[in-house]
């Protein structure tokens, strides 16, 4: 059984996004960086689905040299193999993202055999196209349904029940293997790593594949920041001697029946 | 003459409000409106009448076995077809989940590129396929003007960007496309569905109370519970209360959890860092509960109160109760 798990890299900010002064890029001198929220998920289904059904998994990302930070923080959580589809860092259209990956999964799967599963996160943090992972998936003729927040394979009978999250409660699908998928967070509660998993993620050894850029329809002009709305903000009072004043707005606004 | 080409979504056999949306964003362009419907769980004339109302004049109904229920393929590749047979010039979604993902499962099979979520659509965008769209980043909290060149321009519209408005239209005309769908989508239709609860949603519910880090465990969301079952509302929580384990996943607001619009939010000990308050950021009104009047959820308020939530909440619940005697 084999797992590839897709991440990005992208900028932990906090309050406030700044922007480079050319406009083409989230300034991150004074930040960190990780893997999209629904990434870290993704990668931790796949860990746990290798510690249930052996097997194994690999970690796969497009991005600069810098991103091995991401493939070495999944290799400490339990994956065992990375691959770093490596750019100059600049920003890629979704076509030109899914064109590269598939070629890299088509070298991986003749190498090693078909991964069974693909796991994406559902959109990235930063940019959010909603569509490398289906893209990817057309391209290598698999099914991908998005929106996951459950997954159970049966790896001997090729198929896996999925649960997609909707409004009030799930929709299920039987899909057949190999198949990709786009996950959300709520999937599960990814583990911290150990101290071994950190000093043995050091040693794992990261296969490097030069990424060839071939553009899609999609480009950036640039960043911007949303127009700053201008402060309404009423304060209705201090403390629990407030209350009234809570009410009140809740009946003007028709909440309380 | 520019042909714009909506997607309709439907949930089970009604037709959602996002694809009111999207005409609604259609409209600023010059152009006939298309409007495709998949399959026939949706009553044809009166989606018919709904989407004419907000100014679409042309209902299409794509109808095919395998369109019975919802199948990310089987909409996407019925989809294609009808890019294929219409030629429309632009092709528009709000920008939900099943929105996005239609749009890109069409997008892929015709090889054609996707903006996701822009927040208006310019009139240029139905005569130039060399356009200049703006589009969220960051689930809203940064713009990004994107180029689009292609001669189908398939977008779509942010959720919530703009908001349903009805010209009071004549129905729209109504025939049948028949998609010549392969088998193979059959794989990925939906089989079933498991339904947590009756009543209001986390996105439906008039009122929703959130608590973030300054609640400070599970038993202490008790009089946000209180307070959402007396007034008919929902509790919501940041992304640290669910990491903490002090509440499911699904009551998360946020970029990875579930966007919110209701009436009001009551935001309590809420710092308001860019993955809540982009879920969050959608309500008409906030009142935020806090502490620390410098914090980000405050200052975006609408209404503030300062002070501990653990002593202003259970005074709100004694004021409701005693006003209604």
């Amino acid at each position: 059984m084999r797992i590839l798990v897709c991440v990005k890299r992208v900028p932990a900010p906090g309050a406030k996004i700044n922007i480079t002064a050319d406009g083409q890029d989230v300034d991150t001198a004074h930040l960190g960086f990780a893997m999209s929220p629904h990434e870290e998920c993704a990668v931790e289904e796949a860990v746990q689905l290798v510690e249930r059904f052996d097997g194994e998994a690999t970690v796969l990302t497009l991005g600069p040299p810098e991103a091995e930070e991401q493939l070495r923080y999944a290799s400490s959580l339990g994956v065992q193999n990375a691959v770093l589809l490596s750019t100059d860092g600049s920003a890629w259209d979704p076509q030109g993202t899914a064109r590269a990956i598939v070629s890299a999964v088509q070298s991986l799967e003749a190498e090693d055999g078909p991964f069974d599963l693909i796991l994406f996160g559902n959109e990235s943090a930063d940019s959010g196209g909603y569509q490398v992972g289906v893209r990817v998936a057309h391209a290598l003729g698999r099914p991908i349904v998005n929106a996951i927040k459950g997954i159970e394979p049966d790896f001997d009978a090729g198929t896996t029940r999925v649960k997609r999250e909707i409004d009030g409660g799930f929709e299920i699908y039987d899909l057949p293997l190999p198949a990709v998928l786009g996950v959300k967070e709520g999937l599960n509660l990814p583990r911290y790593p150990t101290m071994k998993g950190r000093l043995a993620s050091k040693k794992v050894g990261v296969k490097v594949i030069e990424a060839a850029a071939d553009a899609g329809g999609q480009g950036r002009v640039r960043l911007r920041q949303p127009p700053a709305q201008a402060s309404t903000m009423v304060k209705l009072g201090d403390g629990p001697e407030a209350a009234p004043a809570i009410v009140d707005l809740f009946e003007e606004l028709g909440l309380l029946k | 003459m520019t042909d714009i080409l909506v997607v309709a979504e439907s949930d089970a056999d009604v037709l959602s409000s996002a694809t009111l949306e999207a005409i609604t964003a259609a409209r600023s362009l010059e152009g006939t409106i298309h409007v495709l419907l998949f399959g026939s769980s949706v009553d044809a004339d009166e989606a018919a009448a709904r989407v004419g109302a907000f100014g679409a004049e042309e209902l299409h109904v794509a109808e095919h076995e395998l369109l019975g229920d919802y199948g990310p393929e089987a909409w996407g590749q019925a989809l294609a077809l009808a890019i294929d047979d219409m030629e429309p010039d632009v092709v528009v979604a709000c920008g939900t989940s099943k929105g996005n993902e239609v749009l890109a499962q069409a997008a892929a099979r015709l090889d054609l590129p996707f903006v996701a979520n822009c927040i208006d659509l310019p009139g240029e965008l139905a005569d130039s396929d060399d356009v200049v769209l703006t589009r969220v980043q960051w689930g809203g909290s940064l713009l990004e003007e994107a180029s689009l060149s292609a001669e189908t321009r398939i977008v779509s519209i942010s959720h919530h960007a703009v908001e349903a408005e009805s010209i009071d239209g004549p129905a729209a005309t109504t025939d049948t496309f028949v998609p010549e769908l392969h088998d193979t989508v059959a794989r990925s239709l939906c089989v079933g569905r498991e339904m947590a609860e009756a009543g209001v949603t986390l996105s439906t519910a008039p009122i929703v109370f959130g608590g973030g880090r300054g609640v400070g465990s599970a038993d202490a969301f008790a009089p946000l519970e209180e307070l959402a079952s007396l007034m008919g509302g929902r509790v919501g929580c940041s992304r640290a209360v669910t990491n903490n384990g002090w509440r499911p996943h699904r009551d998360q607001v946020g970029q990875t959890g579930t966007r919110i619009a209701p009436e009001l939010y009551v935001a309590s000990g809420i710092s308001g860092a860019i993955q809540h308050w982009v879920g969050a950021m959608a309500s008409k009104k906030i009142l935020a509960i806090n502490t620390d009047p410098e914090a980000n959820m405050v200052v975006k308020s609408d209404y503030f109160v300062q002070g501990d939530l653990h002593k202003v909440l259970p005074a709100v619940i004694d004021e409701i109760k005693s006003r209604r005697g």
